[in-house]
């Protein structure tokens, strides 16, 4: 299918959106380059979900400019604006076919019926959907009406695709396939694309940059990998990664490394620019080794209160004098049984320090 | 998808503009006596009559104070090439709208048919020697216009997104309610203070308010009749209180027995929507009256003499009700399977009994819905006129005491206006307390999942007094209608019961004359205008209903609860209220609608809307908004999604709609009674009228006709919707049983 796209940018200034006394967004800004699928991450009520209606046009900001393909689109009503948007109930039009669906958006812009039928056809293969047109929705799979709710959005050929948790409806198998394919049909067509979800792993796994907001502000921007290594707060690195934080203090430092002293043990992790003194340290689960033998006793005293074995892993909860540390363990033959004794030490990867 | 020239044109207020011009410059301004329709007005010396001239034309007739209304007009011509997002568009337009509108009505209330309305004008700008009378075509054209031009103004702002659209479609149904229910209604509060002379007086209202024909005590010492408004009350609390009790019998007979016929006991809810209001009266005298079927009977078995007490308030409050049970059963039915089941049976493995577990669970798990199906029969019972008016007898009530205030000899407005307002007090204060009381609190069991186990049996004797009381009111109903469906065919019930067809031939006879079919029945004439009207006003009403429901749903916007309110006033306000305050609200510049069709039209859209609008946002709130939302995105506006995405969604509510509104239609008696003219009557106008003379005969005659009719027109309906309904469901369930349709995600497919 040749689809005429000119991906947009996204930009917001200083956006804020309240409803009533309630501040849904507040001063948030950041930009989108065009090609690039960005995700909007964090927990429930953070404010993604009004971030991306706002793109859409659904929500309008109480203030601060919103630029799609650099106009200001900020007044600009849903219909007037060039974006697409894939929900997470998929909504599609019951009553009408999935042709008609498909079509629906090419035909109230005034494309005659053929074209319009046509232009349907042509974006239902492009998902891999031929022949499917004349089924009712609601004959296909949850799978299959997802990609029939994508193929709809990029018919029109929008500036900007929305995908408002696209996955949450499909079984956790799907997931990672349909995952997959999104990314893959993004590359391809080189879109502009925003993505929600509350999904860290999903994030991680399609993003080009990821934006983490927290109680209506943006908590961190950045690529993955940025996200993951180096957590600018103990809430990201509780997000992104399940890290356990624990007190520590840095003894000396230079331009790249700090000499960081955890209970006991000493360790060398990349500097940030803090002061000497006592510190946070971001410690990822699989970077925490327990170590049974007593032989071998050098690190921290510790009590593994819970084990569960989760097939190609075990997690652990272990009492410590750091406090509560949850620990992932891939050296399953290595069991140990709850309430053992054990010493901790660390990886020397995956720990981070966060400004307290 | 985006904003190209070509819309911005497509979109403009451009034909709206043109629609005021054509109703200022072109059709004539004023009401027309012989109907617009007919266009004798054509030949007859348009357009430069003073009685058909347009609005311009007027300006040199002698009226020149429409002359600013062309201002208005212009003003927008300027415009036209500027785009929406420049500040000088919704300005213009909003001041052109809104003064427009403004000017249009307000000389409109000032002018009327004696000159000046209010003597400050008079003494301002002296007397003045022309006059002008109701509002006609060309009015009506110019203030829809100014309307539009007002909202398109203000969507342009930014207001509600900029949606013209939705901004107008409020603007539409504000200035609509404003004009058909609360200028009529604000008219009756005025009336009551005016005296006879016409001037304002606090002492004309309180001498009619506190009176002792409405408050008076006398019927409790002495042999005197009390105040109608304490009979009002006393009726409207019996019948309440009886038909709560009665529907809580049906209700859990039906769901909770194993009674044979209980799914035919559903078949009663059906019956009152297509029971004219005064038919179960009808059907009371010829059995309990003086020479009724069972009076007579009785009266020869124990040779006792027969008696009239049928007529007054044992009378009414059996005719009542036996018409309003049903209607407490169709709402108890729900409050009691709304218990849910699993409460009944930990009740039970707790120990309770049968009885205690009814005492102390299910029973205070359904006050409240005990409460709103006693404070429903109050409100009908108060608003009961038909019923009261056939077996009253001595007992007067508000709504016939209003009636015989303004038809009588007395013809007093002010009285009837009083009356009104006791009547009104009333059922707005039930109205409130149902809202207000029962909004907040709701123990209704029911969640989204499906819950298994079964209601707990009934405890015998509670049971055997339910079946004790409803199989025989159940006979006692099914004798009534058959008393309905036959009385047409008896010569003269109860002294002559030989068969005959004679009611029917006087009524609805036909004969091929020499000018082909000739209706000749006397029934004929106000039984096609009573279709007629009816069909007319069905459409109006539902699409008014849902395009509110629509607002309400769909929709977010400043006072919108007011608007809600506003909306839902008219289901609290009694027919005979709406009567007389139309009366009082349209037979006078600049609305004169007294006498025509279109009054009749107007009424029951406004009397029915309601209940369009229960519909409408009961089906639209079963529509995941996320479609709407679709639907915008992908480029459509929103009238284009509420029609091509909302609408075919809704069709099975709007047949409801369209249905319901058309039957109301031919059986409202209360409101119509009043607004009937020689050349518009209603059926049941009639049929009351030959009640009156004594005709029962033909009377009932023609009321079974209307229920069959009617019954006839749902049975239709039913199968054309319900047979649709089926193949649609059949076809998606042979192939998939994946997802639900209208939410698109089933509940498995969630967890995952």
């Amino acid at each position: 299918m040749n689809l005429q796209l000119k991906p947009g940018s996204v930009v917001f200034e200083n956006v804020t959106k309240k409803y009533g006394a309630v501040t849904a967004i507040n001063d948030v800004s950041f930009s989108i380059e065009p090609g690039h699928l960005v995700t909007l991450l964090g927990p429930s009520g953070c404010g993604k979900t009004t971030t991306l209606r706002m793109i859409a046009g659904l929500e309008h900001p109480t203030s601060g400019r919103i630029l799609i393909g650099g106009k200001d689109v900020t007044n600009l009503p849903a219909t007037d604006r060039d974006v697409s948007m894939v929900f997470q109930s998929y909504a599609l039009f019951p009553h009408m076919t999935v042709g008609e669906n498909v079509a629906y958006g090419l035909s109230v812009s005034g494309l005659s019926k053929k074209e319009a039928a046509e232009r349907a056809k042509e974006g239902l293969s492009l998902v891999g959907l031929d022949g499917y047109e004349a089924r009712l929705p609601s004959e296909l799979s949850g799978g299959q009406q997802q990609r029939v709710a994508v193929a709809r959005a990029l018919v029109l050929e929008p500036e900007v695709l929305l995908l408002d948790e696209p996955l949450s409806n499909l079984d956790a198998k799907l997931r990672r396939k349909v995952r997959e394919e999104i990314r893959d049909l993004q590359q391809k067509l080189g879109l502009t694309a925003v993505y929600v979800t509350h999904d860290q792993e999903e994030a991680l796994a399609v993003s080009d940059r990821i934006i983490v907001m927290n109680k209506s502000v943006i908590a961190q921007e950045g690529t993955p990998r940025e996200l993951y290594e180096t957590p600018a707060s103990s809430f990201i690195a509780d997000f992104i990664g399940d890290a356990n934080l624990v007190e520590g203090e840095i003894l000396d430092q230079d331009e790249v490394n700090a000499n960081v002293r955890i209970d006991t043990l000493h360790c060398k992790l990349p500097s940030r620019g803090l002061s000497n003194g006592p510190t946070k340290v971001a410690i990822r689960p699989d970077s925490i080794l327990l170590e049974q033998d007593s032989s071998v006793m050098t690190g921290i005293k510790g009590n593994v209160t819970h084990a569960s074995y989760l097939g190609n892993q075990i997690h652990y909860s272990v009492d410590s004098s750091l406090g509560e540390l949850f620990v992932v363990d891939y050296r399953i033959d290595n069991a140990i049984t709850a309430g053992s004794d054990i010493s901790i030490t660390f990886a020397t990867k995956g720990m981070s320090l966060i400004a307290s | 998808m985006g904003t190209e020239g070509g819309n911005i044109v497509r979109t403009s207020f451009f034909p709206w503009l043109a629609m005021g011009w054509i109703g200022f410059a072109i059709l004539p301004w004023y009401v027309i006596e012989d109907g617009f329709w007919a266009f004798e007005w054509v030949l007859d010396g348009y357009p430069f009559d003073s009685d058909y001239a347009s609005a311009l034309v007027q300006i040199t007739l002698g009226k020149e104070w429409l002359l600013p209304l062309i201002f208005p007009l212009l003003a927008p011509l300027f415009i036209l090439k500027r785009i929406k997002s420049d500040p000088i568009y919704a300005q213009t337009l909003i001041i052109s709208g809104g003064f427009g509108l403004i000017y249009l009505l307000g000389q409109g209330f000032i002018v009327g048919i004696d000159g000046w309305e209010y003597g400050v004008f008079e003494n301002t700008f002296g007397a003045m020697e022309t006059r002008q009378y109701g509002m006609g075509y060309g009015a009506l054209l110019s203030a829809g216009a100014f309307l539009i031009l007002l909202t398109t103004g203000l969507a342009a702002t930014g207001y509600l997104r900029g949606d013209v659209f939705v901004t107008s479609a409020i603007g539409i149904v504000i200035a609509l309610v404003a004009t058909f229910v609360f200028l009529p209604v604000g008219k009756i509060l005025f009336s009551a203070f005016i005296d006879e002379n016409g001037l304002y007086a606090l002492n004309a209202f309180s001498d009619n308010f506190f009176n002792k024909k409405i408050w008076g005590l006398g019927c409790l010492t002495s042999s005197v009749s009390c105040g109608v408004g304490l009979n009002s009350l006393f009726l409207a609390i019996m019948t309440g209180t009886a038909t709560t009790l009665l529907g809580l019998a049906f209700a859990l007979v039906a769901t909770r027995t194993d009674f044979r016929w209980k799914k035919s006991l559903r078949v009663l809810t059906i019956l009152p929507i297509i029971t004219p209001p005064f038919v179960i009266g009808l059907a009371l005298i010829l059995l309990l009256g003086r020479a009724g079927s069972i009076t007579q009977f009785v009266s020869e078995l124990l040779n006792i003499e027969p008696g009239r007490w049928i007529y007054g308030l044992p009378g009414i409050w059996l005719a009542q009700t036996l018409s309003f049970t049903p209607i407490a059963f169709l709402v108890l039915i729900g409050v009691v399977e709304g218990v849910s089941p699993s409460m009944e049976e930990a009740s039970q493995t707790l120990g309770a009994s049968r009885w205690q577990t009814f005492k102390n669970v299910s029973l205070p798990l359904m006050r409240p819905g005990l409460a709103n199906a006693f404070l429903i029969g109050f409100i009908e019972s108060m608003a009961d006129f038909g019923n009261p008016m056939v077996l009253g007898g001595n007992y007067d009530v508000l709504s016939t005491e209003i009636f015989f205030a303004i038809v009588g000899a007395q013809n007093d407005q002010s009285r009837a206006a009083v009356l009104a307002i006791v009547l009104l007090t009333f059922t707005l204060s039930a109205f409130f307390a149902q809202r207000i009381w029962l909004g907040k609190k709701s123990y209704t069991t029911v969640v989204g999942k499906a819950e298994s186990g079964a209601h707990a049996g009934m405890n015998p004797l509670l049971k055997w007094i339910c079946l004790g009381v409803t199989i025989p009111w159940a006979a006692f109903t099914i004798v009534i209608y058959a008393t309905v469906l036959f009385g047409g065919f008896v010569v003269n019930w109860g002294r002559d019961n030989s068969f005959t067809l004679m009611h029917y031939a006087e009524g609805f006879g036909i004969n091929w004359g020499e000018n082909g079919l000739n209706w000749e029945g006397t029934a004929w004439d106000s039984f096609w205008t009573t279709i007629t009207i009816s069909a007319i006003a069905a459409p109006l009403t539902a699409g008014l209903g849902l395009l509110t429901s629509y607002l309400l749903v769909r929709q977010r916007f400043k006072g919108k609860s007011l608007f809600e309110f506003g909306t839902m006033l008219s289901f609290a306000i009694p027919g005979t209220v709406i009567g007389v305050s139309y009366i009082l609200a349209f037979n006078v510049p600049p609305f004169e609608l007294t006498g025509t069709a279109a009054i009749l039209v107007l009424c029951f859209m406004f009397r029915n809307m309601p209940v369009g609008v229960r519909g409408g946002i009961a089906a639209m709130s079963q529509l995941d908004k996320s479609l709407d939302e679709a639907s915008l995105t992908l480029g459509a506006n929103s009238l284009t999604t509420l029609r091509r995405v909302i609408l075919p969604l809704l069709r099975p509510a709007i047949v409801a709609a369209l249905v319901y509104s058309f039957v109301r239609a031919i059986t409202s008696v209360s409101a119509v009674i009043f607004l009937v003219s020689a050349d518009h009557n209603m059926a049941t106008s009639y049929i009351i009228g030959l009640v009156e003379n004594g005709e029962y005969g033909i009377a009932i005659a023609y009321s079974s006709v209307l229920i069959v009719v009617m019954l006839l027109a749902i049975i239709l309906v039913q199968k054309v919707i319900g047979e649709r309904k089926l193949r649609r469901h059949n076809r998606v369930e042979n192939i998939s049983q994946e997802t639900t349709p209208l939410t698109s995600s089933s509940p498995r497919e969630k967890q995952a």
